[in-house]
């Protein structure tokens, strides 16, 4: 029997890597994607508000496995093979876009009426009034809450193994058929996601500290 | 013609009526005080003028431009007419010098330099030329507020509207804004305010207007009318100490 070596560790930290990677991928696309969609949210047209909040709505009430099963297995019977790489990612992308639009939907509706009104009044065009005015101040008070969201994802990755991608903790699962050293493995594996994630989650309650400490003037 | 003409406004919230068929007219280089109880509709009047509030009937025409909700429009309009706000509404992001220079900068396309010249300018206007790379935050209220008026004279425009712009302020704090905005009606500005500050009114406003009810209840050339109101409620406003 295989025993628990460093080529097993090494075999579970590459997998980590791909964590990472289809985190930061998933980070990435999901972002440009939910702020396209906070933006249509609070557009003044009507159905741009409607289908941005449809397409919320829907995502945030099923499972991210739903959607994942739906890109992998629901496109390849009807004839469209994603690889489980490009499906994890299509997939997760959509669920962070998803959270990401309702966050920051809520940080920008959270900058005071008055700012909008002091812009206008200065003659800004409603895009200039997002560049110059809105997002500065929203993103500020977005950070926190994107940064703890992103400590949510980083661990909500693991889901991709249904679709038999290999992220850290598959890894984990596979060496330990093979070696059964249930706990030296799993405690690694539980290692590397906290090294990933703490350090996440201590940035959001710093950030979190200084945005307060800046709006209390 | 007139810096702001206002025809037979009419402003409805829902069911209330908050604007009953306002009319007056302000010249250029005139300064009217609008005063009246919380809830007359002086406030919701002067954010008609600037578009910042939508009206259903009625006629506004400010600076040469006529009052309708095409945001170009708007936007051209804003350019001459300048507000100043209770809360002053500094960006509060941005320094004192970004603040001022932003909109000659992004909507008048003047250049960084000489729009730097024209924020120092402005601000030594408002008697705060050494707060140029300060943030709001680090200002105190009246500071803010002279700011804010500084920011809106960078756009030289031709009316100001000034909406209770001390009332958020400490009485210690008051009488500087009150001050710049003084400099700035004797030098010509045309000037339509809102205010609770009756002496203010009554010496540098040349005519008031007594809002109540939605309605222009009394105007007149200030002096004569606060020493001598013709209706009851401008009298008993006026002994009550204005609240």
């Amino acid at each position: 029997m295989q025993t628990f070596g460093w080529p097993e560790a090494y075999f579970i930290l590459r997998a980590a890597s791909w964590t990472l990677a289809l985190t930061a991928i998933a980070f990435f696309i999901g972002s440009i994607i939910g702020g396209i969609f906070a933006i249509m949210r609070l557009s003044r047209v009507k159905a741009l508000r409607r289908f941005a909040a449809g397409y919320i709505l829907v995502i945030q009430s099923i499972p991210v496995l739903m959607v994942l099963f739906m890109s992998y297995y629901g496109l390849s019977a009807i004839g469209i093979e994603l690889p489980p790489f490009f499906a994890a990612s299509a997939s997760l992308s959509i669920y962070v876009s998803a959270y990401l639009a309702e966050i920051w939907r809520g940080s920008i509706e959270s900058v005071p009426r008055q700012q909008w009104e002091a812009s206008a009044s200065l003659a800004l065009t409603t895009t200039q009034q997002y560049r110059y005015i809105i997002l500065p101040q929203a993103i500020r008070i977005s950070l926190p809450p994107t940064v703890g969201f992103l400590v949510q994802l980083v661990k909500n990755t693991s889901i991709v193994q249904v679709v038999g991608f290999v992220d850290l903790m598959r890894a984990g699962m596979l060496v330990n058929n093979a070696t059964y050293q249930a706990f030296q493995i799993f405690t690694l594996v539980g290692a590397i996601y906290f090294a990933i994630c703490f350090p996440l989650s201590r940035l959001s309650r710093h950030l979190e500290k200084v945005m307060n400490a800046s709006r209390s003037h | 013609m007139p810096a702001v003409l206002i025809e037979d406004v009419h402003k409805r919230f829902g069911q209330l009526e908050v604007l009953k068929g306002v009319s007056l007219t302000v010249e250029s280089g005139q300064v009217v005080a609008l005063i009246g109880r919380s809830g007359s509709g002086k406030s919701t009047l002067l954010r008609c003028i600037n578009g910042l509030e939508a009206f259903h009937a009625g006629r506004i025409e400010v600076a040469g431009h006529k009052l309708d909700q095409d945001p170009k429009h708007l936007r051209e309009l804003r350019k001459d007419v300048g507000i100043v706000f209770q809360s002053y509404n500094l960006f509060p992001h941005l320094t004192v010098g970004q603040n001022i220079m932003l909109s000659p900068r992004i909507t008048q396309n003047v250049p960084t330099a000489q729009a730097e010249t024209l924020a120092r300018e402005v601000l030594a206007q408002v008697g705060l030329s050494e707060k140029f790379d300060s943030y709001p935050d680090n200002l105190s209220g009246g500071q803010q507020q002279r700011v804010a008026i500084a920011r809106s004279l960078a756009m030289r425009p031709k009316v100001m509207l000034f909406d209770e712009v001390t009332s958020a302020l400490d009485p210690e704090l008051t009488g500087e804004v009150l001050l710049v905005m003084e400099k700035l009606a004797k030098d010509g500005m045309t000037m339509l305010l809102v205010t609770h500050e009756m002496n203010f009114a009554r010496n540098v406003a040349s005519t008031t207007i007594f809002m109540h009810q939605g309605k222009i209840w009394e105007s007149g050339p200030s002096k004569e009318l606060f020493a001598n109101p013709q209706t009851p409620e401008l009298r008993n406003f006026v002994s009550a100490g204005a609240h």
